[in-house]
């Protein structure tokens, strides 16, 4: 158990950017994210994937980067809270979130974004059931979640504004 | 002040931009270079005797550069400090490892240093520690019977401290009582679940004799003297950053064994070290909260008049004080006349030692239990006297001219009106109309239930607890904002700002808020108990006053007229009656700074910095209102409605409180509902991992309804009284009052905490509804 493991190479797109690596097999990949990669955004709050503090999109979809292994992630495109924001221009669910105070120690507010990301990519208009329902699987201790509901409903409207615009969805 | 701008606004926080984006910096994002990593070896027992640790396999894995053992460090570093002004109080020594024997699941017994994190836990395994294990003693009253196990052997029993109050003729109120209620309540241990756990790193400087210690933690500078006591180092050899913190709630209002640890091996290795709290960790080694067992009393007139109040209460402490361990429970004593007119109040506090993790100050800290207390009461009295719980509240209020108020526990209460947010949260509720609808209901066999609680709580800690702060306004105008107060989350950055931007009249943009670095910051205490804002806000608001001050008189030396001459609107000092001849605050700071013309004896720059220290407390108020559906058939409770009218006194920004507000009330819920710690009679603990203690989910939460009542306060010049723990006192016993009034027809008058479904279905079980009218 204590032998070292031979290192196993990964090779994976993080916020549009290609990277090799070479990792332990048992790494975890929020530690690779965090240590290897030094993107420190992705945050661990628990070590039973219910708090959601880690939670990332891996090919679309949000995972809990906690309870995946790095070599599981190999070929795969990651997003994280840095690969939101285009530039200095904040995404609209970001925008959001400091728009109706949807944070206040900021320890969650990564993987909760990640998560209202997610729901509205699936789902432009949810209601405020749908997003309580949505973000079920992140816990936050200082907001009583009130604002963050207000604050991925303040994005839904805008990226609909937004989307409207663009003559898209 | 100035015309107000700012103050009383709506203001988006500044500290968003960076968190939003994952830019934040929280301890364990502090990378520094030849970094070690720690880990902690913790007991598997809750009481046991160490006989012996074998580390020899540990320290010749690859990758680990050191193990340490208590038996080591106990000379090198002192034992872990508790406030002790109580002359009855015992302390245990409270070493950082264990020595000889642990006493709680979770005391670090050896701690392994290595290169990288995922070495120093694999290490961790290899430590052979033969552990004998004695009896543990989990329950707080039977650890004070006879014959109970005993913890520390340097007393003959389980007794930590006591504490004892009456105030009134009390034997005279329950001879003359017509009635007299009695409950038996149990507030159960929580934890605190600050969403970041608990982190520290340490690097020493040894050119520098500098000792930088980050932590998570919400009171750099008490850490600061505390640290160097425990390193036996001068104190300006130690520096502790606070970077941002995530959360705290008091579970970092403490000065914890691994900062003591981390900052020896810091010295003793010469390379940084950082450890990462495990959340398993921090169920089992950081503090939890309440964890009494009481008894309360009250004599009444045939109305509802409480005569007089006993309040007999076990506390259970655990194993060892932390910091503020022995302070807890008094405060929930001096707490429990609520906001009423009590004559007659005595109190006794027992508080006992368990093998279990240290209680201290969780938000509230001894208030929630105090206003649980009273306000279950009222309740049991509007039951018992068959009145409405609101009339009952009504008849005990004192009036709005009755402050400052004085209560039978030796408290003066600084202002209030409750009836007006009582009346006003009845309005926002509809109470009547639900009143009808619980009615209407019941005799379809659904059960709604409407719950009430008015409170009063304690803040702005307060006599005894000055805070510090800075102003300085450079030569182009920029101005430094420097505060002891070390925020959490709570939004600082932001309220100091708004305060100081009226003041001085300058851009919101133009104002940096400095804290949570004790080598940028001269001097502080900390956030806890409500007073960043009433405490740490007021001494910003008096430094800025100086700094105004200062700006007058050199204005009145530059404009060459008297200084009662000028007026200072819009950022600007200028002569009565000739709005042309002014000088902006920027120009003022300019000249300040270059000093070639200063009036006599004035010192260079455009700064001042203050202390405060409130001559008393503030006590903010307000009325809950909860309405809950109980499905009896699964006990399942479904919050239907959640109104909230708070009074805070004056308000520097809404959206801050409001989001303190709508927080507090997620975890007073969140004790009523769904929350504890529960240790097995071994000192086991079964809620070890978020698995199995739960905490509310967005699901859970109805949208709250919010308003506010504003007293303010007469303590400080702005009226302020708090607001961080308002919300989980106020929420808690409203939650549960609800619930039982939801199950008054199946003849429940009270269930203790957490209100689970199982526990709610047991109680209906083989019970059939009574109709009729059951408040």
């Amino acid at each position: 158990m204590m032998q070292t493991v031979a290192k196993k190479r990964v090779s994976l797109r993080i916020n549009g950017v290609e990277q090799t690596h070479e990792v332990e097999p048992r790494l975890l990949l929020v530690d690779f994210l965090r240590d290897v990669v030094r993107l420190t955004g992705t945050h661990v709050g628990c070590d039973t994937s219910i708090c959601g503090a880690c939670t990332i999109m891996l090919n679309d979809a949000a995972v809990k980067s906690c309870t995946v292994l790095t070599v599981q992630a190999d070929g795969t495109e990651l997003l994280t809270i840095e690969g939101l924001a285009q530039g200095d221009k904040l995404h609209p669910i970001q925008d959001a979130f400091w728009e109706c105070h949807g944070l206040q120690c900021g320890f969650c507010t990564p993987g909760m974004i990640m998560s209202a990301h997610q729901l509205l990519k699936r789902n432009p208009k949810p209601t405020e059931n749908e997003i309580r329902h949505a973000i079920d699987g992140n816990l936050c201790r200082c907001t009583g979640y009130q604002h963050i509901v207000d604050a991925v409903q303040y994005a839904a409207k805008r990226m609909g504004q937004g989307a409207k615009t663009r003559r898209r969805s | 002040m100035t015309v107000s701008k700012l103050v009383g606004a709506r203001i988006k926080r500044r500290e968003d931009p960076a968190l939003i984006r994952g830019l934040g910096q929280y301890v364990d994002d502090v990378r520094l270079p030849e970094m070690l990593h720690v880990a902690v070896l913790r007991s598997p027992h809750a009481h046991a005797k160490i006989k012996s640790i074998d580390a020899a396999a540990a320290r010749q894995h690859p990758g680990v550069v050191a193990v340490v053992t208590g038996a080591e460090l106990r000379d090198q570093i002192d034992t872990i400090p508790t406030t002790a002004d109580n002359p009855t109080l015992r302390i245990p020594k409270h070493h950082v490892l264990a020595v000889d024997k642990v006493c709680y699941l979770g005391e670090g017994v050896a701690a392994v240093v290595a290169e990288s994190r995922y070495t120093a836990r694999d290490a961790l395994d290899l430590i052979q520690v033969e552990f004998e294990p004695l009896p543990a003693v989990t329950d707080p009253e039977k650890a004070l019977a006879p014959g109970s196990a005993v913890i520390h052997a340097e007393w003959s029993d389980n007794t930590a401290f006591r504490w004892e109050q009456t105030q009134g003729d009390l034997d005279k109120a329950f001879q003359r009582a017509h009635k007299v209620v009695k409950q038996r309540l149990v507030h159960q241990r929580l934890a605190p679940i600050a969403i970041e756990p608990r982190g520290v790193v340490a690097r020493y400087l040894g050119t520098k004799k500098e000792l930088t210690v980050w932590s998570s933690t919400q009171i750099p500078h008490l850490l600061k003297t505390h640290l160097a006591k425990m390193l036996k180092l001068p104190e300006e050899q130690v520096r502790v950053i606070a970077p941002d913190v995530g959360g705290g709630f008091g579970s970092k209002l403490n000065v914890y064994a691994e900062e003591g640890l981390l900052g020896y091996l810091a010295l003793k290795l010469g390379r940084p070290v950082k450890w990462s709290e495990e959340r398993r960790e921090n169920f089992q080694a950081t503090i939890h909260g309440r964890g009494q067992v009481g008894e309360v009393e009250a004599a009444l007139k045939k109305d509802g008049t409480i005569l007089g109040l006993k309040y007999k209460v076990v506390a259970d402490v655990g194993a060892y004080h932390q910091l503020f361990t022995p302070a807890i429970p008094p405060f929930t004593g001096l707490m429990l006349s609520g906001c009423y007119k009590i004559p007659a109040i005595g109190i006794e506090v027992t508080a006992a030692f368990t093998n279990k993790m240290s209680t201290d100050a969780y938000r509230g800290a001894g208030r929630p239990e105090a206003t649980y207390v009273i306000e279950r009461l009222m309740d049991r009295i509007a039951q018992e006297l068959k009145i409405d719980p609101v009339k009952v509240r009504k008849i005990n209020f004192p009036t709005s001219k009755e402050f400052p108020f004085k209560t039978a526990t030796g408290l003066a209460y600084d202002s209030g009106n409750y009836q007006l947010a009582l009346n006003k949260a009845l309005k926002l509720a509809g109470y009547e109309k639900l009143r009808r609808e619980q009615k209407q209901l019941r005799n379809r066999g659904r059960y709604l239930g409407i719950g009430l609680s008015t409170y009063v709580e304690i803040c702005a800690m307060g006599p005894g607890f000055w805070e510090y702060g800075k102003v300085e306004v450079d030569a182009d105008g920029k101005v430094k904002v420097y505060s002891g107060a070390s925020p959490h989350g709570q939004g600082q950055k932001t309220s100091f700002a708004q305060i100081v931007a009226d003041q001085l009249s300058v851009p919101l943009e133009d104002i940096e808020v400095v804290h949570g670095d004790t080598a940028a910051v001269a001097k502080g205490i900390g956030t806890f108990g409500s007073r960043a804002t009433a405490v740490g806000g007021i001494a910003v608001y008096q430094a800025g006053e100086k700094v105004r001050e200062k700006a007058r008189e050199l204005a009145s030396h530059l404009l060459e007229v008297d200084a009662d001459d000028l007026v200072f609107s819009d950022g600007r000092f200028g002569v009565k009656g000739v709005p042309r001849r002014a000088l902006t605050i920027q120009q003022i700071a300019q000249q300040a700074q270059t000093a070639k013309n200063l009036p006599k004896g004035m010192e260079r720059g455009l700064s001042a910095d203050s202390t405060f220290e409130p001559a008393n407390f503030t006590f903010p108020f307000g009325t809950h209102i909860c309405v809950v559906e109980v499905e009896p058939q699964t006990g399942n409770v479904e919050v239907r409605k959640y109104v909230a009218v708070d009074d805070c006194g004056k308000v520097i920004n809404p959206l801050l409180v409001d989001g303190q507000v709508q927080g507090g009330i997620a975890q007073g819920l969140g004790q009523a509902l769904y929350e504890g710690v529960v240790y097995d009679e071994n000192g086991q603990l079964l809620t070890g991992s978020l698995m199995d203690y739960a905490l509310p989910r967005a699901a859970d939460l109805p949208h709250l309804q919010l308003a506010r009542t504003e007293t303010p306060s007469p303590v400080n010049p702005l009226g302020l009284k708090g607001i961080g723990e308002a919300g989980t006192i106020g929420s808690t016993p409203a939650v549960v009052s609800a619930v039982v009034d939801a199950l008054a027809p199946f003849g429940v008058t009270h269930i203790d905490m957490p209100l689970t479904p199982q526990k709610i279905w047991t109680l209906c079980q083989g019970k059939k509804a009574a109709s009729g009218d059951h408040r």
